[in-house]
């Protein structure tokens, strides 16, 4: 038993060092903290909070009683003047005051996001002002972007002449939109890019900070705007083709008389988005058998385009995942591996420290690749839709008696009130 | 033929009552396939501080000038080092404030003599734009105790952080707005 001392000692002190040396490798100081003897207190370094989240409720609550107040205004109270002051709101509060940001044009991103990736979980308050607007315009038409969209009040404001654009050149200008918002939900549902908020105009306007590229653009399409009233509305807003398709079907919608429309063509020129369809009953009834002829020709065209989109789409999405920095990384990874050009962007720095392989690199590519492939086919489809529909729109027989706004096209805003003669009949 | 007129309106009602329920389902679809999904709190984005490798890209990304993302102190790991690899320029010749030995461009980062032989070290938000040359002296020569934060009192939260895109750790993410800061461990 004496023997065996020595040895139980060398073990309960290994074990002893073992246990100081493990507490050591917990602590991964380099420079153990000092014990001061001045009565130092060590401070905390302040940081300081967003402003509170209830705030992001009450802006859902000034976004209700802005677009109830706008549909009151648009509809019931037929006011331009005070359309305009809702604008000046709008702009006031959530374009300099909220800085554009939380807006329902990119809100269409944060429900893509959530509706393909499981690993996002959207905001409530991101979702509401998705879908409070829709909601209205399905009931009143487009009162948000008459005068609740920040983006759209800028641009009201500061659209002094109206030039008449070519409808040819109209109506292709016309389709950016649905390619921008396919683009979008495309590019959202990857996980590559918020397109829409990058390329967002006038929020570097409305917090007067942002690159110098953004300014630009918003400062030209405000010039532009000058003349070509609300460039961005029509011609690239992605939001706007939601509102577009559910203000059609809309309940109720402002017209361009208060009462019944007496042909007078005084209102015939005035709508600057040349959203006011005329009255046609003077027109000759176009012949039966060639409009029906007309008619299926086009409904069939329907899923042809479709299909001819998303074989389209199908063929480019290759190129479209350049868009994404995981694939675009690759591609630098693999030029280096296979040409011997040198990766020295930042991504390939940081990607080579992080311990990946490359293996893991060109999975993740892949697929992402295929979620691309697989989005973009719909996106065709969503496209050769649209386009066809609108085709086909052009085909039916359509007999207006009076001056009416196309549903789809009007914001709403307004202009067309002070030209209409015809006064209200007092109820007595 | 008044007959057959109003039989054409009905049939245009009902295309259009039609349309609007197709138009109308997905706003109660998405909705309530998102219930789950959704969160009432919200989200900010923040640098996790144990993946960030101190490129400098935050300075130069952010769609604020100067950046929100500032260099931040946890001073309880801070060794209060004389020779501070965050506070002077490797190799420098003297310990001392001039501007030439200082590693921060901005001179954001105040020195203070507390006792034989320590300093402590804060940082002057208001002159700091985020270009992590401090975070990274810290790392390399120090204790780590400074790290890059994003300041939720400057950040505008955008929906797609422009700092994040290009981010070459993926350092940048979202964390629930109600511990909008991440610690230094």
């Amino acid at each position: 038993m004496k023997r065996k001392i020595p040895y139980i000692l060398i073990v309960i002190l290994l074990a002893w060092h073992s246990f100081i040396f493990a507490q050591e490798k917990v602590n991964p100081h380099r420079f153990p903290r000092p014990e001061f003897e001045s009565g130092y207190q060590t401070p905390t370094h302040q940081l300081f909070n967003q402003r509170g989240q209830l705030w992001e409720y009450f802006d859902v609550m000034i976004l209700v009683a802005a677009l109830s107040v706008t549909s009151w205004l648009a509809i019931k109270k037929r006011s331009r003047r005070g359309l305009i002051w809702m604008s000046v709101f709008s702009l006031a509060y959530f374009g300099f005051y909220r800085q554009g940001c939380i807006c329902a044009v990119g809100s269409v991103q944060n429900i893509s996001l959530a509706l393909f990736n499981s690993s996002y979980s959207i905001p409530l308050s991101a979702m509401l002002f998705f879908i409070i607007p829709l909601v209205f315009a399905l009931l009143f038409g487009r009162v948000f972007c008459a005068g609740v969209c920040p983006l759209g009040a800028i641009q009201e404001l500061t659209g002094f002449r109206h030039v008449r654009i070519h409808k040819s050149v109209e109506a292709v200008l016309a389709a950016i939109p649905f390619i921008y918002l396919g683009l979008a939900i495309l590019f959202s549902a990857t996980q590559s890019q918020f397109i829409i908020c990058r390329y967002d105009p006038f929020v570097g306007i409305f917090r007067l900070n942002a690159p110098y590229t953004m300014i630009i653009f918003g400062a030209l399409l405000l010039l532009a705007g000058i003349f070509v009233n609300r460039p961005y509305c029509r011609y690239l807003c992605p939001y706007g083709v939601l509102q577009n398709i559910f203000s059609r079907f809309s309940s109720k919608h402002l017209t361009v008389t208060p009462a019944e429309c007496t042909n007078c063509r005084l209102c015939e020129q005035c709508c600057p988005y040349d959203a006011i369809l005329p009255s046609d009953e003077m027109k000759d009834a176009e012949n039966r058998k060639t409009s029906r002829k007309r008619f299926i020709v086009y409904l069939l065209l329907i899923p042809v385009m479709m299909g001819a989109g998303s074989v389209l789409l199908y063929n480019v999405a290759p190129s479209l995942t350049a868009v994404n920095s995981t694939v675009r990384l690759a591609e630098e990874i693999r030029l280096e591996k296979e040409k011997g050009i040198e990766a020295a962007t930042k991504a390939a720095a940081g990607f080579k420290e992080s311990g990946k392989t490359e293996e893991q690199l060109f999975a993740e590519e892949a697929a992402i690749s295929e979620r691309f492939r697989k989005g973009a086919v719909w996106v065709g489809a969503f496209l050769g839709l649209s386009l066809g529909a609108g085709l086909f729109g052009q085909t039916i027989r359509k007999t207006r008696t009076e001056y009416k706004p196309d549903r789809g096209r009007c914001f709403s805003c307004g202009k067309c009130f002070e030209y209409c003669p015809v006064v209200p009949s007092v109820k007595p | 033929m008044s007959k057959d007129k109003n039989k054409y309106q009905s049939r245009r009602d009902f295309v259009r009552t039609a349309g609007k329920v197709i138009v109308a389902s997905p706003l109660l679809v998405i909705p309530a396939y998102l219930v789950r999904k959704t969160s009432v709190k919200g989200y900010v984005w923040q640098i996790d501080p144990n993946k960030c490798t101190m490129c400098g890209q935050c300075k130069t990304n952010c769609v604020l000038t100067p950046s929100a993302s500032k260099s931040t102190h946890a001073y309880k790991m801070c060794g209060y080092c004389d020779l501070c690899g965050g506070y002077l320029r490797q190799g420098v010749k003297t310990i001392s404030t001039g501007a030439e030995n200082q590693m921060c461009p901005t001179g954001a980062i105040k020195r203070k003599f507390i006792e034989e032989p320590y300093f402590e070290y804060s940082i002057d938000e208001k002159l700091c734009d985020g270009c992590a040359k401090c975070v990274k002296g810290c790392v390399d020569f120090g204790n780590g105790s400074l790290y890059m934060q994003i300041r939720h009192n400057i950040c505008v939260n955008c929906n797609e952080c422009s700092i994040a895109r290009t981010c070459p750790s993926n350092a940048v993410i979202r964390v629930p707005a109600d511990t909008p800061y991440l610690e230094r461990t």
